[in-house]
């Protein structure tokens, strides 16, 4: 245990030397929290216009919605693009570290000492994946839970508030959330393998979240009905990219391949 | 300490097998500083490799402090200490932390003294709280340099250990190495310079994916050129020369005529401290005018570019 608590230290230290890697993993979660609640309180102050009165009047009719106000209404059909949100974090937040981390060591040409500690791969692995990880997934949480304390403050009712802690938010944030983190770990990794730019490593696993915008989109065309079921059903096919993405990640970090092919 | 068995190690590279290493069999001896030389690409960094575990061999068999490479791994990393070709120090932590990350998972039990120790030795404690970026080439091959020692390996292997250093902390190095020898340490010396080789090695080998000779300097200078005395006469003639090849046991002499009628007389013997004697009666003999008498010593470079262009051809 000893050599991953070091090499994760190491990843931490660095990342908090690291402005640009800094500000990204702090600013970012806070930015991601900052809009839902504001967004909340805002739907919960303001009134709607004339235009938006005839739409809410249209949504009332869904029985999701029935017997609540169009407050109540609208601030209810807005928590699934708030969810969409916080499983940004567990994705963005290690893709940055890992392309940092891992991408920086290539160019600083600082994996070979490393490599010839008696460091089995494996810790090492984890060491940098749990780096990586850990910020993401409890950046995610800590999210949700401030986000928690405005929405019971916000929320127009118990019943839009309920919403917020419902099967489908939870499921998304303690079962989807780090199945992405693991995901953007192992992706990062992959990535930055074959990438010698931290900046582009970064933005090639900012592409994660395309499929995530499916959460956020697919609700709004009436194809996909967002609910714990549906999330469930995600977190099933990210457990399975998850293997997938795990094992080339693994065969991508021997000491070997970093040494002969990561150039 | 380090022995290798036809050690190979072959890379696929465009549907080609690149053979990096191939066949080596070498012995390093306990405490011995072993030179290993060759041109660019030809497989020392390698060697090095394998011999550290980093990469597996392709054929072949080597151990390392009695523990086989391909088997014992992680053992023989905590074994050894290896000076990379580039220091890859981490730019954004300091020197300090830089090396107690390296302690701490080398498992050195006191790896705040171990890293004091190291640093106040390379003249480097007084920038412990630098970040390792700030430092110039010579410091961070310093650094690198303390951090293949923090675990107190038996066997070292450093490549290059001199390059980008100016002449003042090439000897601060070079005095580093002598004193690792006085304590036992196995050395293996990777390095583009001759006399850095020819200093401090006991031993050296000239590698090329194979390896083309390995003894001591001296006992490679003897094998590929002999020994030879230069006699320098003030007047050289023609008469000279074949007094001397007239002895028995001179086996070739060359003419060097010089300025002014003066000249050397490079001969090549078997024994030079029995023989000399002999010629130089027989130079003063027929009259010659000695200047000087001395032993013609190729350099280190001589014995490399020979050895390197005879297996070009």
């Amino acid at each position: 245990m000893k050599p991953i608590r070091t090499i994760m230290a190491k990843e931490w230290a660095e990342v908090m030397r690291n402005k640009l890697v800094f500000y990204m993993v702090a600013l970012l979660p806070l930015l991601l929290t900052a809009i839902p609640v504001v967004m909340l309180y805002i739907m919960g102050r303001v009134p709607a216009s004339e235009s938006d009165s005839q739409e809410l009047a249209g949504m009332l009719q869904n029985p999701i919605f029935a017997g609540m106000t169009p407050v109540e209404a609208l601030q209810s059909a807005m928590a699934s693009s708030y969810l969409v949100l916080f499983l940004m974090m567990p994705l963005l937040v290690p893709v940055t570290i890992a392309a940092y981390s891992i991408v920086g060591e290539k160019l600083a040409r600082s994996l070979e000492p490393l490599l010839a500690t008696p460091i089995t791969t494996t810790q090492l692995l984890l060491g940098k994946g749990l780096a990586a990880a850990l910020p993401g997934i409890v950046m995610a949480w800590f999210s949700y839970g401030v986000f928690l304390i405005f929405a019971r403050f916000f929320s127009a009712s118990d019943r839009v508030f309920r919403v917020f802690v419902n099967p489908m938010w939870l499921v998304a944030m303690f079962v989807l959330a780090p199945l992405l983190t693991v995901l953007a770990v192992g992706f990062g990794i992959i990535v930055s393998s074959r990438v010698n730019d931290p900046r582009a490593a970064e933005q090639l696993g900012a592409l994660l979240i395309l499929p995530l915008m499916i959460l956020f989109i697919g609700p709004l065309t009436g194809f996909i009905m967002l609910n714990s079921t549906t999330f469930l059903l995600a977190a099933a096919v990210v457990a399975l990219l998850d293997v997938v993405v795990v094992y080339l990640g693994v065969k991508l970090f021997q000491r070997e391949t970093i040494l002969t092919r990561w150039k | 300490m380090i022995r290798t068995e036809a050690l190979c190690k072959y890379f696929q590279r465009n549907h080609q097998e690149i053979k990096a290493v191939d066949g080596l069999d070498v012995q390093v001896r306990e405490g011995e500083v072993f030179g290993f030389l060759g041109p660019n690409g030809a497989g020392k960094t390698t060697t090095v490799r394998l011999l550290s575990c980093l990469i597996c061999p392709t054929k072949g068999r080597a151990w390392v402090n009695n523990l086989e490479v391909g088997k014992e791994d992680q053992k023989i990393r905590a074994q050894v200490g290896i000076l990379t070709e580039s220091p890859g120090l981490y730019d954004r932590l300091s020197a300090q932390r830089n090396l107690e990350i390296y302690a701490e998972l080398y498992g050195v039990a006191d790896a705040r003294g171990q890293v004091e120790k190291y640093l106040r030795f390379l003249e480097l404690w007084e920038q412990r709280d630098a970040e390792a970026g700030t430092f110039s080439k010579g410091m961070k091959q310093k650094m690198a340099v303390a951090r293949a020692l923090l675990h107190e390996p038996p066997v070292l292997f450093l490549d290059e250990p001199t390059s980008a250093l100016d002449p003042e902390a090439a000897k601060t190095v070079h005095d580093f190495i002598e004193s690792l020898k006085g304590q036992g340490r196995t050395i293996f010396l990777c390095t583009h310079n001759l006399d850095e080789a020819d200093r401090l090695c006991d031993r050296i080998a000239v590698f090329r994916q194979k390896l083309l000779a390995v003894d001591t300097p001296e006992a490679l200078r003897r094998q590929l050129f002999g020994r030879q005395t230069v006699v320098h006469l003030a007047r050289l003639n023609e008469q000279m020369a074949a007094t001397v090849r007239g002895l028995p046991f001179v086996k070739h002499v060359e003419v060097l005529p010089g300025e002014s009628g003066a000249g050397k007389l490079v001969i090549r013997l078997s024994d030079p401290a029995a023989q000399n004697p002999a010629i130089v009666q027989a130079l003063v003999g027929q009259g010659a005018q000695i200047q000087f008498v001395n032993e013609l010593r190729h350099s280190l470079e001589d014995v490399y570019l020979s050895l390197i262009h005879e297996n070009r051809a």
